[in-house]
């Protein structure tokens, strides 16, 4: 209980912080929603013009910090579509 | 094959998403494998409460419209690696989410996780009732107060006569889950008791949930109260829940006053 009471707990600055990154990027994605389903299918069109991956082995994860987001696409080539598109 | 949990209430603002993301990571913290997937779309919020909010890529929509896999959608958290989050769609229409659609993801959901919790919007439209539909146990959120034991009500009878299993003649398991308890206003015959609550609902109860501060605390911080302030009296009453949940016999605490005069003192301080 003591400690508690001494342990600083102000936890709204991290609370606001938070809610202002997600707003702001809220705001930006309005109107324009499937952004990100827009650049994963032409990504996807382009790597497919030259070797075929299968969609279950796409991994697309987002991060969004105040200044910018960032989208990691992890695509799988299996080794046998790499010899195959060599050859 | 997993069970499938809804978190209801009809009520807004009684505590369903802080339930499910507290039950949710106490049953993941003893090794369960979790899937919490957020009904309410348009007004997402589950994600936000899990921290979250930065990584959501594609939602419950464009699995069901087939834009991503539902293994793109999930989201790991990241304290428990065990405990997934499907998020709701923020900006699309709510009749994207089809009772097919619905179906097809909770069936694929059911065989891979232990536990899938429907987070279930306010109200009794189409969210409500899709995220019910599918349901093997349900865990209805009442203050103790008139207008929230009476929406519960109305609830239960839905969950009685409108989901999948009820249809089936096989009912769902119902529990109450008592939150924002104060056991000094009870006391003094200001709050409903647990007695009340339970003799009007007649459903078992699954815990009492005391109004706490550290609820706030653990939403500021984007943390499951479970895993943000474990030790608090809140966290404890949900692990305990949890616990039941599994089928645990586990000791019912009821919340009390007696924290004495120096704890009452102390917590308004801090």
């Amino acid at each position: 209980m003591m400690l508690r009471f001494f342990r600083p707990r102000r936890s709204a600055p991290i609370a606001r912080e938070r809610l202002k990154v997600l707003l702001e990027h809220e705001h930006a994605e309005l109107g324009k929603p499937d952004l990100v389903v827009a650049l994963r299918e032409e990504i996807l069109a382009v790597i497919h013009k030259h070797v075929s991956v299968e969609p279950e082995n796409v991994r697309v994860t987002a991060d969004r910090t105040e200044k910018m987001s960032t989208l990691t696409v992890d695509i799988e080539i299996p080794l046998a579509t790499l010899k195959a598109a060599a050859a | 094959m997993g069970t499938v949990l809804v978190v209801t209430s009809g009520k807004g603002g009684v505590g369903k998403t802080t339930s499910t993301a507290a039950l949710g990571a106490a049953l993941a913290k003893g090794g369960q494998k979790v899937a919490l997937v957020d009904f309410d779309v348009g007004l997402r919020n589950l994600d936000l409460i899990l921290g979250a909010e930065r990584r959501v890529v594609f939602d419950f929509i464009n699995v069901i419209q087939g834009q991503a896999q539902l293994t793109q959608a999930l989201i790991r958290d990241k304290r428990l690696e065990s405990l997934f989050l499907l998020p709701a769609s923020q900006t699309r229409d709510k009749d994207a989410l089809t009772e097919e659609g619905v179906d097809e993801v909770i069936s694929s959901l059911r065989e891979v996780f232990d536990w899938v919790i429907c987070d279930s919007p306010a109200g009794i439209e189409r969210g409500a009732m899709l995220a019910m539909r599918h349901a093997d146990m349900a865990v209805v959120v009442t203050n103790p107060e008139v207008s929230s034991v009476r929406d519960s009500d109305r609830i239960i009878g839905m969950l009685d006569s409108k989901t999948a299993r009820a249809e089936r003649g096989d009912p769902i398991k119902k529990h109450v889950l008592i939150t924002r308890y104060d056991a000094a206003r009870a006391q003094r015959g200001e709050m409903l008791s647990i007695e009340d609550v339970l003799d009007i609902l007649s459903l078992p109860l699954l815990g009492i949930v005391p109004e706490s501060q550290s609820v706030l605390q653990a939403s500021n911080l984007g943390s499951p109260i479970t895993l943000a302030e474990p030790d608090s009296s809140a966290a404890m009453a949900y692990a305990d829940a949890a616990r039941r949940l599994k089928g645990e016999k586990v000791p019912m605490t009821i919340p009390s006053t007696k924290k004495g005069l120096f704890g009452g003192l102390f917590r308004r301080a801090a």
